[in-house]
């Protein structure tokens, strides 16, 4: 099977590479690309653990076609931190205990920062239906509900 | 001696493995590769149960790309009649359950496995090997597979001397339980079910193993234990342990799950005939059809009390689903059920059964939900039935220090009473409720356990301190061991660094699991380092020409004591470090022990709930829970445990099941069907600690993972009565049972 080329930009980078038609953005992130932050919890779109950005919208990188990246923009839990600083968002997961296992972690970050670039104030009841899609088992999402909001209103009161 | 310094014990430090975690940096084991890696793939299954008559694996091995095949025949055999017990797993079914021998037992079993050079042609390869299967007729509920006509399983299972699907028996008695009875003015007795569910964890089993030339295998993989995947592997393969070498990838989540293999076996098969390093990692449905999960269950429990509420007997009848080889955890179910109470008359009495499903694997406290279910919905109907607030009866009975146990011991001091007063205090208790909701509680108990665990301490160089243990770390025991060894040194616990060893770098640990994980390395890493801190009081006495005893360890220095206290200036960690040389040489120590002093842990939940009379949805609107903690070293850890506990009961409550086809195969393997709560469907789980120190513990420590999840089916259960009046008495409570009780009242 012939493999198609595609151009695109990730983290900011312009990235060349082959893929086959029916391989996923997942894998081709994972392996040639070698960056594994993103997560497979189930290849089929339901635990999030593979949430990237494509052009600043969700999708679970799993359900994408790496050949769709083509001419677009993807962003990945690896461009989250600014070199040695980590997103507010991060910081505040250390802080707050809002991880354990930490697998659902970039999937559950990579959600929380879209919304919060959508919505600045969301209510609890908004952070837990945009994070419907990211399944974490360990946590029962308190924690990581709660770093959200904090994030969210330091991030208001650092704008003013 | 219990630590009451606070410097660190009880802080919220960052974890060590944080900053990782939330950059993708950190590896988990589907992360590793290596150079000339090729793919593993297993052959699954397609019946329930069939006995195998041959398996023609050369179609597969002649398919370009495919280096390597493995069947049952690669596999170490164990001989049905000898069992050979590695902790509380039996060799005879391990083996059988990694590769199918005799028969497939249940769909999804693996037959057979392929090592090529890209997943795709290992599954075509897979496809490509014959198997002639002899179907057999598959049972999979409990109530079928007990029938006198049931299809058995293992023609060597004899129960009263016939074949038969129960594997095995457990029995607890205390007391005369028919004479308890006799004095009991109110009784009652229910039965119920409950269905299978899986732990859950969102990283799917993975392993990356290469075997050299000269037969050493490495594996990389995630696992509740890495010295657990080194003996099993070297069982199954006859590897001998010293040349197998095991490294604990960070891990996904495992409840229990993790606490077995399945892969490492067979990639270390293929890795050795292929020469080539193999990776294989389980898809979601394969987790779902071929790993965990815990047992379903049908139980019956009968309480009596006399009218002034004080419980005089206690029976409860447990059968548990095994999967299809035996070992289901009969002893939590029947050991946990009663022991939050003092109660003279007990009987309790767990039944193993085997179906064609997949085998069971531990699942946090396992057993003990199942057996608090019926125990704790009998005890709310008991409250009512004695017009007495459910919480004033369990404190009536509470066990407490000295009370005897049904499963053997007589307590030490536990903190059970106080977590009911707390409940009771709480506002949560007396918040007011609206139409269509309930409010219910439930306690439970866990065993917690103690065990072999090693830890290595070493002052570094410059000053600084490297911890080493042997558990894999899956909810944060890296950061309360950095708060532990930062008290004990009175350091920075960021001067400390936490690593979790290989099988080649630190001696035997014991699983991670059974809530034993702190308990067990904060003694050994205690012993260490009170060791290592002697040593750098003698090494400050060689400076200073004085007798070590006269030198004491402060707020991370060494200073002459006594008379010669003041006589010279205090030498820091990093002074003593860089001088290490010339007083002796480097400083560390290390301690191996077989821990023991586990305590047990109660918990009591208070749950509230609305139900949507139309959806027949069941909203968890609040939900509290209490806990004695023993010691909080890492207090949001221990939050994250009960909240973690709390999130999985609710889902064992409401929405988690298996559902079975008529042909035996699981008709919901994926995250979309099988409904695991979601962000929006919890509310804020909060949570009151209540330290009661272990006393036999040096930081007061007791096991704080397990015992979260024996409440929640019972305090939601008992939330749906409130609310709706009607008590279910199987689970889950899911939209269609809560409509079908709803629609004949409201028709």
């Amino acid at each position: 099977m012939a493999k198609l080329h595609v151009s695109t930009t990730i983290n900011g980078e312009p990235v060349e590479f082959l893929t086959e038609p029916g391989e996923s953005m997942l894998d081709v992130l994972r392996g040639p690309l070698g960056l594994t932050g993103s997560k497979e919890g189930c290849g089929s779109g339901d635990c999030g653990a593979c949430t990237i950005t494509l052009d600043d919208r969700l999708v679970c990188s799993c359900l994408m076609l790496a050949a769709e990246a083509e001419g677009h923009e993807i962003r990945t839990i690896e461009s989250m931190a600014e070199g040695e600083t980590l997103h507010p968002l991060q910081q505040k997961f250390l802080e707050m205990a809002a991880l354990q296992c930490g697998i659902c972690t970039p999937g559950v970050l990579m959600a929380a920062k879209s919304l919060l670039e959508r919505n600045p104030d969301p209510t609890e009841t908004e952070v837990r239906f945009w994070l419907a899609g990211n399944l974490c088992r360990c946590t029962g999402y308190d924690k990581i509900v709660r770093a959200v909001l904090e994030t969210a209103a330091d991030m208001r009161e650092a704008a003013r | 001696m219990n630590v009451i310094s606070n410097k660190w014990i009880g802080q919220r430090t960052i974890r060590p493995d944080g900053a990782d975690k939330v950059t993708g940096r950190a590896a988990y084991s589907a992360d590793t590769t290596m150079p000339g890696l090729i793919w593993g793939k297993v052959l699954r299954s397609p019946h329930a149960h069939a006995r195998i008559r041959s398996i023609d694996t050369s179609k597969a091995e002649a398919l370009p790309g495919v280096k390597a095949v493995v069947t049952a025949k690669d596999i170490v055999d164990f001989p049905l009649d000898k069992p050979v017990m590695l902790g509380i797993q039996d060799m005879r079914w391990m083996c059988r359950n990694v590769m199918a021998r005799e028969k497939a037992l249940f769909h999804g079993h693996p037959v057979a496995a392929v090592a090529a050079t890209s997943e795709r042609i290992a599954q075509e390869a897979c496809r490509l090997i014959e198997v002639d299967y002899e179907v057999l007729p598959h049972v999979i509920e409990i109530e079928d597979a007990l029938k006198p006509d049931a299809p058995i399983l293992h023609d060597f299972i004899k129960f009263d001397g016939k074949p038969s699907n129960i594997a095995g028996k457990l029995e607890h008695k205390l007391g005369d339980v028919d004479a308890g009875f006799a004095e009991a003015d109110v009784i009652v007795e229910r039965s119920f079910t409950t269905r299978p569910v899986h732990q859950g964890y969102i990283e799917p089993h993975s392993c990356l193993v290469s075997v050299s030339g000269d037969g050493k295998a490495t594996i990389w993989s995630s696992s509740q234990g890495q010295f657990m995947v080194r003996a099993m592997t070297s069982l199954l393969t006859g590897i001998p342990q010293s040349d197998i070498r095991a490294f604990p990838a960070e891990i996904g989540g495992g409840f229990g799950g993790k606490t077995i293999i399945y892969l490492e076996p067979l990639a270390v098969v293929l890795s050795k005939k292929s020469g080539r390093p193999v990776k294989m990692t389980m898809t979601r449905e394969e987790v779902f059809r071929a790993s965990g999960p815990t047992s379903g269950s049908m139980s019956t429990v009968k309480i009596g009390a006399t009218k002034d509420g004080r419980i005089v007997a206690a029976k409860g009848v447990f059968y548990l689903q095994a999967g299809a080889l035996p070992g289901s955890p009969i002893r939590g179910a029947a050991g946990c059920a009663f022991a939050p109470y003092n109660i003279p008359n007990v009987h309790s009495l767990g039944f193993d059964v085997v179906s064609n499903r997949s085998k069971v694997a531990a699942y946090r406290a396992p057993g003990a939900p199942i057996g608090a279910y019926a125990a704790e919905c009998v005890m709310d109907e008991l409250a009512e039935a004695l017009k007495m607030d459910p919480l004033e009866l369990r404190l009536r009975n509470a066990a407490k220090e000295g009370t005897k146990a049904a499963h053997g011991p007589v307590f030490p001091r536990i903190g059970y009473e106080e977590t009911i007063r707390a409940a009771m205090e709480h506002p949560h208790y007396s918040a007011p409720l609206g139409p269509n909701q309930g409010r219910g509680v439930a306690s439970g108990f866990w065993f917690n356990a103690g065990g072999e665990s090693s830890a290595q301490v070493n002052i570094t160089e410059d000053g600084n301190v490297v911890v080493t243990t042997g558990h894999p770390d899956i909810g944060g025991s890296r950061a309360s061991i950095a708060n532990i060894t930062a008290e004990l040194l009175g350091i920075d616990y960021r001067k400390v660094s936490v690593l979790i060893g290989d099988t080649a770098t630190i001696g035997y640990s014991n699983l991670t699991g059974g809530s034993r994980v702190l308990f067990a390395s904060a003694m050994v890493v205690t012993q260490s380092t009170e060791k290592v801190i002697k040593t750098l009081c003698e090494r400050a006495a060689k400076i200073w020409k004085i007798d070590p005893e006269a030198v004491e360890w402060e707020d991370g220095e060494a200073r002459p004591a006594g008379d010669n206290a003041g006589k010279f200036p205090a030498l820091s960690l990093a002074e003593l470090a860089a001088r290490a040389t010339e007083t002796g040489g480097p400083i560390g120590a290390g301690v191996q022990a077989n821990t023991t002093g586990a305590e047990g842990g109660f918990a009591t939940h208070i749950c509230d709930v609305e139900v949507d009379r139309e959806l027949g949805i069941v909203r968890v609107l609040r939900y509290t829970s209490f806990q004695d903690v023993g010691r909080a070293v890492h207090p949001s850890y221990v939050e994250g445990q009960m909240q973690g506990g709390a999130a999985q009961g609710i889902g064992w409550a409401l929405s988690e099941e298996y559902l079975y086809d008529k042909q035996g195969r699981v008709d919901n393997a994926s995250f979309l069907d099988y409904r695991m709560p979601v962000c929006s469907d919890l509310p804020m789980l909060d949570t009151v600690m209540i330290e009661v120190p272990n006393p036999k513990h040096p930081q007061g420590v007791r096991g704080v993972g397990e015992v979260p999840l024996v409440p929640p089916l019972a305090a939601v259960a008992n939330a749906v009565y409130a609310a709706l009046g009607h008590r279910f008495d199987s689970l889950p409570m899911s939209p269609p049972k809560v409509l079908a009780a709803l629609e004949p009242a409201e028709a």
